[in-house]
Protein backbone atom coordinates (compact mmCIF):
# COMPACT_ATOMS: atom_id res chain seq x y z
CA UNK A 1 0.00 0.00 0.00
CA UNK A 2 1.07 4.05 -0.47
CA UNK A 3 -0.57 6.73 -0.91
CA UNK A 4 -0.15 9.43 -3.54
CA UNK A 5 -1.22 13.17 -3.39
CA UNK A 6 -1.33 15.80 -6.10
CA UNK A 7 -1.93 19.13 -6.47
CA UNK A 8 -2.20 21.82 -9.50
CA UNK A 9 -3.06 25.18 -8.74
CA UNK A 10 -4.97 27.90 -11.45
CA UNK A 11 -4.30 31.34 -9.30
CA UNK A 12 -1.54 33.38 -8.33
CA UNK A 13 -2.67 33.35 -4.55
CA UNK A 14 -2.89 29.77 -4.38
CA UNK A 15 0.52 29.41 -6.20
CA UNK A 16 2.05 31.35 -2.74
CA UNK A 17 -0.27 28.80 -0.31
CA UNK A 18 0.79 25.60 -2.81
CA UNK A 19 2.50 23.58 0.62
CA UNK A 20 -0.18 24.86 3.21
CA UNK A 21 -2.47 23.24 1.04
CA UNK A 22 -0.39 20.20 0.62
CA UNK A 23 0.78 19.06 4.10
CA UNK A 24 -2.34 17.73 5.40
CA UNK A 25 -2.79 16.28 1.82
CA UNK A 26 0.03 14.08 2.81
CA UNK A 27 -0.26 13.55 6.13
CA UNK A 28 -3.35 12.32 5.11
CA UNK A 29 -2.07 9.02 3.10
CA UNK A 30 -0.25 8.45 6.18
CA UNK A 31 -2.12 5.04 7.51
CA UNK A 32 -1.58 4.32 3.81
CA UNK A 33 2.31 4.76 3.43
CA UNK A 34 4.19 5.72 6.62
CA UNK A 35 7.54 4.65 5.56
CA UNK A 36 8.61 7.02 4.35
CA UNK A 37 7.55 10.33 2.53
CA UNK A 38 8.46 12.64 -0.52
CA UNK A 39 7.38 15.47 -2.77
CA UNK A 40 8.29 17.31 -6.29
CA UNK A 41 7.45 21.03 -6.55
CA UNK A 42 7.30 22.25 -10.11
CA UNK A 43 8.08 26.66 -9.56
CA UNK A 44 8.65 28.60 -12.63
CA UNK A 45 11.37 27.73 -14.95
CA UNK A 46 15.15 28.64 -14.83
CA UNK A 47 16.40 30.84 -18.08
CA UNK A 48 17.24 28.25 -20.66
CA UNK A 49 21.14 28.07 -19.42
CA UNK A 50 20.54 27.50 -15.94
CA UNK A 51 19.88 24.28 -14.11
CA UNK A 52 18.86 23.05 -10.42
CA UNK A 53 19.59 20.00 -9.12
CA UNK A 54 18.17 18.70 -5.46
CA UNK A 55 20.95 17.05 -3.96
CA UNK A 56 20.55 14.70 -0.27
CA UNK A 57 23.50 14.34 1.92
CA UNK A 58 21.42 11.96 4.33
CA UNK A 59 23.83 8.82 3.45
CA UNK A 60 27.04 11.06 3.84
CA UNK A 61 29.08 10.52 7.43
CA UNK A 62 28.12 14.63 8.27
CA UNK A 63 24.03 13.90 7.61
CA UNK A 64 22.46 17.05 8.14
CA UNK A 65 25.43 18.67 9.14
CA UNK A 66 26.74 18.49 5.82
CA UNK A 67 29.15 21.25 4.67
CA UNK A 68 26.88 23.06 2.07
CA UNK A 69 29.01 26.40 1.91
CA UNK A 70 31.93 24.27 1.59
CA UNK A 71 30.54 22.04 -1.02
CA UNK A 72 29.73 25.83 -3.17
CA UNK A 73 33.15 27.07 -2.67
CA UNK A 74 35.11 23.71 -4.27
CA UNK A 75 32.89 23.40 -6.87
CA UNK A 76 33.22 27.35 -7.55
CA UNK A 77 37.35 26.84 -7.00
CA UNK A 78 37.14 23.87 -9.42
CA UNK A 79 34.18 24.80 -12.26
CA UNK A 80 34.84 28.20 -12.22
CA UNK A 81 31.11 28.72 -11.47
CA UNK A 82 28.92 30.37 -8.83
CA UNK A 83 27.41 27.69 -7.33
CA UNK A 84 24.00 28.64 -5.27
CA UNK A 85 22.94 26.83 -2.46
CA UNK A 86 19.53 27.23 -0.60
CA UNK A 87 20.41 24.22 1.92
CA UNK A 88 18.02 22.93 4.58
CA UNK A 89 19.73 20.02 7.12
CA UNK A 90 20.35 16.65 4.98
CA UNK A 91 18.80 18.31 1.82
CA UNK A 92 20.11 21.87 -1.16
CA UNK A 93 19.12 23.12 -4.01
CA UNK A 94 22.33 24.18 -6.23
CA UNK A 95 21.45 26.36 -8.76
CA UNK A 96 24.11 27.11 -11.62
CA UNK A 97 24.20 28.32 -15.58
CA UNK A 98 26.49 25.11 -16.15
CA UNK A 99 26.02 21.96 -18.08
CA UNK A 100 23.90 19.86 -15.35
CA UNK A 101 26.24 16.49 -16.35
CA UNK A 102 29.43 18.59 -15.60
CA UNK A 103 27.87 19.06 -12.07
CA UNK A 104 26.81 15.92 -11.48
CA UNK A 105 29.79 14.65 -12.50
CA UNK A 106 32.14 16.65 -10.56
CA UNK A 107 29.77 15.74 -7.13
CA UNK A 108 29.91 12.26 -8.28
CA UNK A 109 33.68 12.38 -8.31
CA UNK A 110 34.40 14.47 -5.24
CA UNK A 111 31.11 13.14 -2.65
CA UNK A 112 29.85 9.69 -4.38
CA UNK A 113 27.86 9.57 -1.10
CA UNK A 114 25.70 12.65 -2.25
CA UNK A 115 22.86 11.28 -3.71
CA UNK A 116 20.74 13.64 -6.85
CA UNK A 117 17.26 13.68 -6.25
CA UNK A 118 16.55 15.41 -9.63
CA UNK A 119 17.67 17.66 -12.04
CA UNK A 120 16.19 20.22 -14.18
CA UNK A 121 14.59 24.24 -14.56
CA UNK A 122 11.40 23.32 -12.95
CA UNK A 123 11.79 20.53 -10.74
CA UNK A 124 12.78 20.68 -7.00
CA UNK A 125 12.49 17.19 -4.96
CA UNK A 126 12.62 16.07 -1.42
CA UNK A 127 12.40 12.21 -0.04
CA UNK A 128 13.30 10.52 3.01
CA UNK A 129 12.24 7.81 5.43
CA UNK A 130 9.63 8.87 8.46
CA UNK A 131 6.18 9.36 8.55
CA UNK A 132 4.72 11.88 6.34
CA UNK A 133 4.15 14.16 9.02
CA UNK A 134 8.24 14.42 10.02
CA UNK A 135 9.52 14.91 6.95
CA UNK A 136 7.21 17.84 5.92
CA UNK A 137 8.57 18.84 8.98
CA UNK A 138 12.47 18.54 7.94
CA UNK A 139 11.94 20.41 4.68
CA UNK A 140 9.32 22.44 5.94
CA UNK A 141 6.84 21.20 3.40
CA UNK A 142 4.20 23.85 4.53
CA UNK A 143 5.68 27.13 2.97
CA UNK A 144 6.58 25.48 -0.35
CA UNK A 145 5.40 28.06 -3.60
CA UNK A 146 4.57 26.79 -6.97
CA UNK A 147 2.19 25.81 -9.71
CA UNK A 148 1.68 22.07 -8.94
CA UNK A 149 3.13 19.13 -7.19
CA UNK A 150 3.60 15.62 -6.94
CA UNK A 151 3.76 13.74 -3.58
CA UNK A 152 3.88 10.13 -1.99
CA UNK A 153 3.76 8.47 1.56
CA UNK A 154 5.28 4.70 1.31
CA UNK A 155 4.58 1.26 2.70
CA UNK A 156 6.99 -0.61 1.39
CA UNK A 157 6.42 -3.82 -0.28
CA UNK A 158 8.99 -4.29 -3.65
CA UNK A 159 12.00 -2.90 -2.28
CA UNK A 160 13.76 -1.55 1.33
CA UNK A 161 13.24 1.07 3.16
CA UNK A 162 15.67 3.66 1.75
CA UNK A 163 15.97 7.29 1.14
CA UNK A 164 16.78 6.56 -2.88
CA UNK A 165 14.15 3.83 -2.62
CA UNK A 166 11.14 6.20 -1.45
CA UNK A 167 9.18 8.27 -4.43
CA UNK A 168 8.75 10.53 -6.91
CA UNK A 169 11.50 8.54 -8.65
CA UNK A 170 13.02 11.10 -11.05
CA UNK A 171 14.91 10.60 -14.70
CA UNK A 172 16.18 12.91 -17.34
CA UNK A 173 15.30 16.40 -16.35
CA UNK A 174 11.73 18.14 -14.83
CA UNK A 175 9.99 14.09 -14.54
CA UNK A 176 8.97 12.65 -11.80
CA UNK A 177 6.63 9.87 -10.82
CA UNK A 178 5.03 8.22 -7.88
CA UNK A 179 3.23 5.09 -8.06
CA UNK A 180 0.86 2.98 -5.58
CA UNK A 181 1.11 -0.44 -6.65
CA UNK A 182 3.54 -3.31 -7.57
CA UNK A 183 4.76 -4.00 -11.21
CA UNK A 184 5.52 -7.35 -12.08
CA UNK A 185 7.78 -7.07 -15.13
CA UNK A 186 10.05 -4.43 -13.86
CA UNK A 187 13.41 -6.16 -14.73
CA UNK A 188 12.07 -7.09 -18.32
CA UNK A 189 11.97 -3.49 -18.51
CA UNK A 190 15.15 -3.08 -16.87
CA UNK A 191 17.05 -5.72 -19.36
CA UNK A 192 15.42 -3.45 -22.33
CA UNK A 193 16.55 -0.35 -21.02
CA UNK A 194 19.81 -0.96 -19.69
CA UNK A 195 21.58 -1.94 -23.15
CA UNK A 196 20.40 1.26 -24.40
CA UNK A 197 22.50 3.44 -21.80
CA UNK A 198 19.57 3.98 -19.53
CA UNK A 199 21.36 3.36 -15.70
CA UNK A 200 19.29 2.21 -12.99
CA UNK A 201 20.02 3.58 -9.22
CA UNK A 202 17.90 1.17 -7.07
CA UNK A 203 16.49 -2.34 -7.53
CA UNK A 204 12.62 -0.49 -7.03
CA UNK A 205 10.10 -1.85 -9.22
CA UNK A 206 8.62 2.16 -9.53
CA UNK A 207 12.25 3.36 -11.15
CA UNK A 208 11.81 1.09 -14.43
CA UNK A 209 8.00 2.75 -15.18
CA UNK A 210 9.75 6.33 -14.06
CA UNK A 211 12.96 5.26 -16.42
CA UNK A 212 10.63 3.90 -19.22
CA UNK A 213 8.40 6.80 -19.76
CA UNK A 214 10.96 9.09 -19.38
CA UNK A 215 12.75 7.53 -21.84
CA UNK A 216 9.67 7.35 -24.25
CA UNK A 217 9.27 11.23 -23.78
CA UNK A 218 13.31 12.24 -24.77
CA UNK A 219 12.54 9.49 -27.69
CA UNK A 220 10.16 12.03 -28.93
CA UNK A 221 6.47 10.91 -27.77
CA UNK A 222 4.94 13.21 -26.77
CA UNK A 223 2.95 12.32 -23.22
CA UNK A 224 0.02 11.16 -24.10
CA UNK A 225 1.71 8.44 -26.59
CA UNK A 226 4.73 7.52 -24.15
CA UNK A 227 1.66 6.78 -21.05
CA UNK A 228 0.10 4.70 -24.17
CA UNK A 229 3.34 2.55 -24.50
CA UNK A 230 3.04 2.65 -20.58
CA UNK A 231 -0.12 1.19 -21.02
CA UNK A 232 1.26 -1.75 -23.63
CA UNK A 233 4.38 -2.36 -21.79
CA UNK A 234 3.89 -2.00 -17.86
CA UNK A 235 2.66 -4.89 -16.16
CA UNK A 236 1.06 -5.51 -12.96
CA UNK A 237 -1.06 -2.96 -10.46
CA UNK A 238 -0.39 0.71 -10.80
CA UNK A 239 -1.78 4.62 -9.92
CA UNK A 240 0.84 6.33 -11.84
CA UNK A 241 0.93 10.09 -11.06
CA UNK A 242 3.42 11.91 -13.17
CA UNK A 243 4.85 15.84 -13.17
CA UNK A 244 6.65 17.86 -15.96
CA UNK A 245 7.21 21.41 -15.95
CA UNK A 246 3.82 22.31 -17.06
CA UNK A 247 1.20 18.80 -16.35
CA UNK A 248 0.50 16.58 -13.93
CA UNK A 249 -0.67 13.07 -15.27
CA UNK A 250 -2.73 10.20 -14.08
CA UNK A 251 -3.37 7.14 -15.20
CA UNK A 252 -4.48 3.49 -13.52
CA UNK A 253 -4.25 0.01 -14.31
CA UNK A 254 -6.62 -1.86 -16.46
CA UNK A 255 -8.16 -3.36 -13.17
CA UNK A 256 -7.78 -0.23 -11.68
CA UNK A 257 -6.56 -2.11 -8.28
CA UNK A 258 -4.77 1.34 -6.16
CA UNK A 259 -7.18 4.05 -5.79
CA UNK A 260 -7.72 7.44 -6.72
CA UNK A 261 -9.84 10.28 -6.35
CA UNK A 262 -9.88 13.52 -8.41
CA UNK A 263 -11.35 16.53 -7.11
CA UNK A 264 -11.29 19.68 -9.16
CA UNK A 265 -12.55 23.39 -9.03
CA UNK A 266 -12.17 26.72 -10.63
CA UNK A 267 -8.85 27.57 -8.53
CA UNK A 268 -7.19 23.45 -8.01
CA UNK A 269 -7.00 20.09 -9.12
CA UNK A 270 -6.13 17.61 -6.63
CA UNK A 271 -5.60 14.25 -6.72
CA UNK A 272 -5.07 11.69 -3.19
CA UNK A 273 -5.48 7.62 -3.36
CA UNK A 274 -8.81 8.74 -1.09
CA UNK A 275 -10.87 11.42 -0.33
CA UNK A 276 -9.90 11.72 3.61
CA UNK A 277 -6.64 13.98 1.88
CA UNK A 278 -8.68 16.17 -0.25
CA UNK A 279 -11.32 16.40 2.99
CA UNK A 280 -9.82 20.02 3.72
CA UNK A 281 -9.72 21.63 0.33
CA UNK A 282 -10.59 25.14 -0.27
CA UNK A 283 -14.77 25.15 -1.69
CA UNK A 284 -14.22 21.28 -1.26
CA UNK A 285 -18.25 20.71 -1.04
CA UNK A 286 -18.16 22.89 -4.57
CA UNK A 287 -15.81 20.54 -6.16
CA UNK A 288 -16.20 18.18 -8.55
CA UNK A 289 -15.45 15.32 -7.36
CA UNK A 290 -14.65 11.60 -9.59
CA UNK A 291 -13.09 8.77 -9.66
CA UNK A 292 -10.69 8.59 -12.98
CA UNK A 293 -11.77 5.34 -15.02
CA UNK A 294 -8.82 2.04 -15.31
CA UNK A 295 -6.78 2.41 -18.47
CA UNK A 296 -7.97 6.46 -18.92
CA UNK A 297 -5.00 9.09 -19.25
CA UNK A 298 -5.96 11.78 -17.47
CA UNK A 299 -3.59 15.19 -17.68
CA UNK A 300 -3.86 18.30 -16.43
CA UNK A 301 -1.80 21.70 -17.64
CA UNK A 302 -0.43 24.71 -15.40
CA UNK B 1 -34.85 12.24 22.00
CA UNK B 2 -35.68 10.86 18.04
CA UNK B 3 -32.60 12.11 16.48
CA UNK B 4 -28.72 12.69 16.92
CA UNK B 5 -26.07 14.31 15.34
CA UNK B 6 -22.45 13.44 15.16
CA UNK B 7 -20.35 15.91 13.61
CA UNK B 8 -16.98 13.42 12.67
CA UNK B 9 -14.61 17.10 12.84
CA UNK B 10 -14.74 17.02 16.74
CA UNK B 11 -16.19 13.15 17.46
CA UNK B 12 -14.10 10.02 16.83
CA UNK B 13 -15.80 7.94 14.85
CA UNK B 14 -15.59 5.09 16.91
CA UNK B 15 -18.28 7.15 19.61
CA UNK B 16 -20.51 6.82 16.52
CA UNK B 17 -20.04 2.96 16.05
CA UNK B 18 -20.22 2.99 19.42
CA UNK B 19 -23.43 4.33 19.54
CA UNK B 20 -24.84 2.36 16.51
CA UNK B 21 -24.03 -0.79 18.22
CA UNK B 22 -25.30 -0.59 21.77
CA UNK B 23 -27.33 2.76 22.51
CA UNK B 24 -29.37 2.66 19.28
CA UNK B 25 -30.90 -0.99 19.86
CA UNK B 26 -33.14 0.47 22.72
CA UNK B 27 -34.84 2.48 19.44
CA UNK B 28 -35.24 5.53 21.20
CA UNK B 29 -32.81 7.34 18.63
CA UNK B 30 -34.07 6.27 15.07
CA UNK B 31 -32.17 8.59 12.71
CA UNK B 32 -28.21 9.30 12.99
CA UNK B 33 -27.35 12.24 10.99
CA UNK B 34 -23.21 12.14 10.52
CA UNK B 35 -21.49 15.85 10.21
CA UNK B 36 -18.22 16.03 8.12
CA UNK B 37 -17.29 12.35 7.27
CA UNK B 38 -14.31 13.75 5.19
CA UNK B 39 -13.64 10.49 3.59
CA UNK B 40 -13.59 7.88 6.56
CA UNK B 41 -13.54 4.72 6.74
CA UNK B 42 -16.21 2.34 8.01
CA UNK B 43 -19.10 4.79 8.90
CA UNK B 44 -22.12 2.72 10.63
CA UNK B 45 -20.52 -0.81 9.82
CA UNK B 46 -22.52 -3.62 11.48
CA UNK B 47 -25.84 -2.11 12.74
CA UNK B 48 -27.57 -4.47 14.06
CA UNK B 49 -31.04 -2.21 14.32
CA UNK B 50 -33.40 -0.92 12.20
CA UNK B 51 -31.75 2.47 13.23
CA UNK B 52 -31.38 5.26 10.01
CA UNK B 53 -28.16 6.90 9.37
CA UNK B 54 -27.71 9.71 7.06
CA UNK B 55 -24.42 10.83 6.26
CA UNK B 56 -23.76 14.19 4.74
CA UNK B 57 -20.58 14.19 2.48
CA UNK B 58 -18.18 11.83 0.98
CA UNK B 59 -17.29 8.22 2.87
CA UNK B 60 -14.53 6.34 2.68
CA UNK B 61 -14.13 2.11 2.88
CA UNK B 62 -16.58 -0.24 3.92
CA UNK B 63 -19.28 2.47 4.75
CA UNK B 64 -22.76 0.38 5.67
CA UNK B 65 -21.02 -2.73 5.37
CA UNK B 66 -22.22 -5.66 7.39
CA UNK B 67 -25.52 -3.88 7.67
CA UNK B 68 -28.49 -5.48 9.33
CA UNK B 69 -32.02 -4.23 8.90
CA UNK B 70 -30.16 -0.47 9.24
CA UNK B 71 -30.73 1.85 6.81
CA UNK B 72 -28.03 4.34 5.79
CA UNK B 73 -28.10 7.11 3.32
CA UNK B 74 -24.71 8.67 1.71
CA UNK B 75 -25.53 12.29 0.96
CA UNK B 76 -22.22 11.91 -1.12
CA UNK B 77 -19.59 9.33 -2.88
CA UNK B 78 -18.52 6.17 -1.15
CA UNK B 79 -15.39 4.62 -1.02
CA UNK B 80 -14.12 0.83 -2.10
CA UNK B 81 -16.48 -1.89 -0.28
CA UNK B 82 -19.96 0.21 0.66
CA UNK B 83 -22.25 -1.95 1.50
CA UNK B 84 -20.35 -5.33 1.55
CA UNK B 85 -21.33 -8.13 3.36
CA UNK B 86 -24.81 -6.88 3.82
CA UNK B 87 -26.98 -9.00 5.49
CA UNK B 88 -30.50 -6.94 5.14
CA UNK B 89 -31.93 -3.25 4.96
CA UNK B 90 -31.12 -1.03 2.87
CA UNK B 91 -27.83 1.29 1.93
CA UNK B 92 -28.41 4.02 -0.55
CA UNK B 93 -25.32 6.34 -2.48
CA UNK B 94 -26.41 9.25 -3.70
CA UNK B 95 -23.36 10.10 -5.89
CA UNK B 96 -20.74 7.95 -6.90
CA UNK B 97 -19.62 4.35 -5.56
CA UNK B 98 -15.95 3.08 -5.70
CA UNK B 99 -14.67 -0.56 -6.43
CA UNK B 100 -16.32 -3.68 -5.18
CA UNK B 101 -19.81 -1.98 -3.99
CA UNK B 102 -22.25 -4.86 -2.16
CA UNK B 103 -19.36 -7.16 -2.29
CA UNK B 104 -20.77 -10.30 -1.00
CA UNK B 105 -24.13 -8.99 0.37
CA UNK B 106 -26.73 -11.31 1.71
CA UNK B 107 -29.49 -9.67 1.53
CA UNK B 108 -30.64 -6.12 1.82
CA UNK B 109 -30.96 -3.45 -0.92
CA UNK B 110 -27.81 -1.07 -2.38
CA UNK B 111 -29.26 1.74 -4.46
CA UNK B 112 -26.07 3.47 -6.26
CA UNK B 113 -27.70 6.67 -7.79
CA UNK B 114 -24.24 7.38 -10.04
CA UNK B 115 -21.67 5.15 -11.31
CA UNK B 116 -20.45 2.28 -9.63
CA UNK B 117 -16.51 1.60 -10.34
CA UNK B 118 -15.20 -2.22 -10.84
CA UNK B 119 -16.03 -5.52 -9.37
CA UNK B 120 -19.58 -4.31 -8.53
CA UNK B 121 -21.54 -7.05 -6.90
CA UNK B 122 -18.88 -9.51 -6.51
CA UNK B 123 -19.38 -12.72 -5.52
CA UNK B 124 -23.12 -10.93 -4.52
CA UNK B 125 -24.93 -13.95 -1.96
CA UNK B 126 -28.42 -12.91 -2.43
CA UNK B 127 -28.46 -8.95 -1.75
CA UNK B 128 -29.77 -6.85 -4.21
CA UNK B 129 -28.09 -3.77 -6.40
CA UNK B 130 -29.59 -0.99 -8.70
CA UNK B 131 -27.25 1.13 -9.39
CA UNK B 132 -28.72 4.17 -11.44
CA UNK B 133 -25.44 4.81 -13.64
CA UNK B 134 -22.99 2.53 -15.16
CA UNK B 135 -20.96 -0.09 -13.66
CA UNK B 136 -16.91 -0.99 -14.06
CA UNK B 137 -15.38 -4.04 -15.57
CA UNK B 138 -15.57 -7.42 -13.71
CA UNK B 139 -19.15 -6.70 -11.77
CA UNK B 140 -21.08 -9.41 -10.47
CA UNK B 141 -18.19 -12.01 -10.98
CA UNK B 142 -18.88 -15.03 -9.13
CA UNK B 143 -22.60 -13.61 -8.00
CA UNK B 144 -24.15 -16.69 -6.64
CA UNK B 145 -27.83 -15.21 -5.35
CA UNK B 146 -29.58 -12.04 -5.53
CA UNK B 147 -30.05 -9.24 -8.35
CA UNK B 148 -28.27 -6.35 -9.87
CA UNK B 149 -30.21 -3.96 -11.96
CA UNK B 150 -27.83 -1.39 -13.46
CA UNK B 151 -29.63 1.07 -15.44
CA UNK B 152 -26.37 2.30 -17.40
CA UNK B 153 -23.67 0.65 -18.88
CA UNK B 154 -21.70 -2.57 -17.99
CA UNK B 155 -17.75 -2.68 -18.23
CA UNK B 156 -15.99 -5.90 -19.35
CA UNK B 157 -16.52 -9.31 -18.20
CA UNK B 158 -19.82 -8.50 -16.87
CA UNK B 159 -21.31 -11.64 -14.93
CA UNK B 160 -18.05 -13.70 -15.40
CA UNK B 161 -19.01 -17.36 -13.61
CA UNK B 162 -22.24 -16.44 -12.30
CA UNK B 163 -23.93 -18.76 -10.38
CA UNK B 164 -27.17 -18.06 -9.41
CA UNK B 165 -27.71 -14.38 -9.21
CA UNK B 166 -29.46 -12.71 -12.43
CA UNK B 167 -28.53 -9.29 -13.45
CA UNK B 168 -30.33 -6.52 -15.89
CA UNK B 169 -28.56 -3.93 -18.08
CA UNK B 170 -30.73 -1.01 -19.69
CA UNK B 171 -27.41 0.13 -21.73
CA UNK B 172 -25.04 -1.50 -23.51
CA UNK B 173 -22.28 -4.23 -22.40
CA UNK B 174 -18.57 -3.75 -23.04
CA UNK B 175 -18.23 -7.71 -22.74
CA UNK B 176 -19.89 -10.66 -21.30
CA UNK B 177 -17.42 -12.79 -18.68
CA UNK B 178 -17.42 -16.33 -19.14
CA UNK B 179 -20.42 -18.48 -18.41
CA UNK B 180 -22.80 -15.45 -18.95
CA UNK B 181 -25.19 -14.97 -21.51
CA UNK B 182 -27.89 -12.87 -22.36
CA UNK B 183 -31.39 -14.58 -21.98
CA UNK B 184 -34.91 -13.32 -22.89
CA UNK B 185 -36.73 -11.20 -20.44
CA UNK B 186 -39.94 -12.61 -18.94
CA UNK B 187 -43.22 -11.52 -17.09
CA UNK B 188 -41.48 -12.41 -13.55
CA UNK B 189 -38.42 -10.52 -14.48
CA UNK B 190 -40.29 -7.49 -15.80
CA UNK B 191 -42.12 -7.36 -12.86
CA UNK B 192 -38.65 -7.90 -10.88
CA UNK B 193 -36.90 -5.32 -12.39
CA UNK B 194 -40.09 -2.77 -12.00
CA UNK B 195 -40.25 -3.55 -8.11
CA UNK B 196 -36.01 -3.14 -7.61
CA UNK B 197 -36.64 0.27 -9.97
CA UNK B 198 -39.63 1.41 -7.41
CA UNK B 199 -37.31 0.46 -4.17
CA UNK B 200 -34.54 3.06 -5.65
CA UNK B 201 -36.73 5.32 -6.69
CA UNK B 202 -35.50 5.06 -10.68
CA UNK B 203 -38.31 5.54 -13.55
CA UNK B 204 -37.19 3.41 -16.60
CA UNK B 205 -38.72 1.00 -18.33
CA UNK B 206 -38.53 -2.61 -17.41
CA UNK B 207 -38.58 -3.55 -20.84
CA UNK B 208 -35.88 -1.58 -22.00
CA UNK B 209 -33.62 -3.97 -19.51
CA UNK B 210 -31.47 -7.19 -20.60
CA UNK B 211 -31.62 -10.16 -18.26
CA UNK B 212 -28.24 -11.33 -18.09
CA UNK B 213 -27.64 -15.29 -16.03
CA UNK B 214 -25.41 -18.15 -16.17
CA UNK B 215 -25.09 -20.58 -18.70
CA UNK B 216 -24.39 -22.89 -16.14
CA UNK B 217 -21.52 -24.94 -18.15
CA UNK B 218 -18.97 -24.11 -15.00
CA UNK B 219 -20.99 -25.82 -12.33
CA UNK B 220 -19.01 -29.26 -13.38
CA UNK B 221 -15.88 -29.90 -14.67
CA UNK B 222 -15.39 -31.03 -17.58
CA UNK B 223 -12.08 -32.70 -18.64
CA UNK B 224 -13.07 -32.74 -22.46
CA UNK B 225 -13.23 -28.45 -22.51
CA UNK B 226 -9.36 -28.74 -22.68
CA UNK B 227 -9.41 -25.16 -20.64
CA UNK B 228 -11.18 -23.75 -23.76
CA UNK B 229 -14.24 -22.53 -21.79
Amino acid sequence: MCGIVGLLVKTPALTERLGELMVPMLIGMTERGPDSAGLAVFTAALPDNERKISVYSGLTEAGADFNWLGLAHDMKAHLGVSVKVEAKGNHAILTAGLDPDVIKRWIKEHHPRLYLLSTGRSIDLYKDIGTPADVAARYDFRHMKGTHLVGHTRMATESAVTPERAHPFTAGEDFCLVHNGSLSNPNGIRRMLEPRGIHFETDNDTEAACRFLEWRLREGDDLEAALQKGFEELDGFYTFLMGTPDKLALIRDPFACKPAVVAETDDYVAIASEFRSLAHLPDIKHAHVFEPAPEEMYVWTV
Amino acid sequence: MDSLSFDLATTPLRELNQFLHHEAKTGQVKQVTVLNPDGAHNIAVGLDCPVEVEVHGHAGYYAGGMNKTGTVTILGSAGTGVAENMMSGRVHVKGFASNSAGASAHGGLLVIDGDAGLRCGISLKGGDVVVGGSVGSFSAFMAQAGRMVICGDAGDALGDSLYEAVLYVRGSIKSLGADAQVEPMGETDLATVADLLSQAGMNHDPAEFKRIASRRELYHWNADANQEY
